[in-house]
């Protein structure tokens, strides 16, 4: 039931914010500071996302085959790898190093 | 924005649609799967995907509810990450001048694919196919492909022993990379980075990652105090 609540918040609150863009005047949010936190808000919220789920287990920190795994990711982003080869990086790397015994 | 004038021929604008479309809508596999390792039922998966359509968002909303976290945080997390569409749907009402009655309906669309695609078009014309052709390929793969890689987890049983629980980081990782232009953005993410880390044994599931957020207005107020202490000790300034 729970997550049944989350999936609901989540789908209203993400539809109200892409209708609103299309509905206001022009200029209510083009306001410099405001398009500025727009986009650097996505930066810091993926950057914490991104560092808590490779190195997170709990409310402990960890490092384990998934931080193998993002180090793969990140050399297939160096490498231009198009979207699904660096998550494809990532899956293989950390699978193999549990193998391993990692 | 040219209303009229020479456009691009239809069958190039599909094809950089389709191909934008394709290429995204299989990423859709790799949502599928993470959802379902993360303990979320097919229906509650498909339903994030039919209903939610923003990718970044769903991701985070089942690494969070799979994290153990409260359910409204989690939605807030995922919510933050879906307030830049808000931004696309400013600039796309401008360039496709969708009538009322249509608005409802293609705000569903407004994401990061369909806004780069529309955007890249040089008339209203191949703007407005651009984001249909783009919309219409990229809902209906990620649907199909979210449904297979749910499937697809269910028959994998141990998604962790498959290095599934990587592809998460992984996405996030891919879509932050391309925003990291300036230092400004590299600051907004290492001080995101150890705020979500260092609160992580502190705070219940789910609230480090919102803490971490503030790690963006943070760093827009340090630049507006270094810039105005910059300019106080200018000696011209003092002169005037």
């Amino acid at each position: 039931m729970n997550i049944w609540i989350a999936i609901g918040a989540t789908a209203l609150g993400c539809y109200a914010v892409k209708l609103a863009g299309l509905l206001v005047p022009a200029g209510a949010l083009e306001r410099p500071l405001v398009r500025r936190l727009a986009a650097l808000l996505p930066v810091a919220l993926l950057a914490a996302l991104t560092a808590q789920q490779a190195f997170a287990d709990g409310h402990a920190l960890v490092l384990d085959a998934r931080a193998a795994g993002l180090a793969a990711a990140a050399l297939a982003l160096v490498l231009r790898a198009p979207f699904l080869v660096v998550v494809a990086a990532a899956v293989v790397v950390t699978a193999g190093v549990r193998a391993l015994g990692g | 924005m040219r209303s009229d004038g020479v456009g691009r021929p239809d069958a190039a604008v599909v094809r950089d649609a389709l191909g934008v479309g394709i290429a995204v809508g299989l990423s859709g596999f790799a949502f599928g799967v993470t959802s379902a390792g993360s303990g979320l039922t097919l229906p509650q998966t498909c339903a994030l995907s039919l209903l939610v359509f923003t990718g970044a968002s769903q991701f985070a909303l089942v690494g969070a509810l799979a994290a153990g976290g409260n359910p409204l945080t989690a939605a807030a997390g995922a919510f933050f990450l879906g307030v830049r569409n808000a931004f696309y749907g400013l600039r796309l009402s401008q360039t496709l001048a969708l009538p009322r009655a249509v608005r409802p309906f293609a705000a569903q669309w407004i994401i990061d694919e369909t806004t780069a695609v529309s955007l890249a078009q040089p008339t209203r014309r191949n703007a407005r196919l651009g984001f249909t052709v783009t919309g219409l390929s990229l809902y209906v793969l990620w649907n199909l492909t979210t449904l297979l890689g749910a499937l697809g987890a269910e028959a994998l049983g141990d998604t962790d022993a498959w290095g599934l629980d990587a592809a998460g980081p992984a996405v996030f990782l891919a879509l932050l990379a391309p925003m990291l232009r300036t230092t400004t953005e590299r600051a907004v993410a290492g001080l995101a980075v150890v705020l979500g880390l260092g609160l992580l044994p502190v705070l219940p599931a789910g609230v480090p990652v919102l803490v971490a957020a503030l790690a963006a207005p943070a760093v827009l107020c340090l630049q507006g105090l270094r810039r105005r202490g910059a300019a106080g000790d200018d000696p011209q300034e003092e002169v005037r």
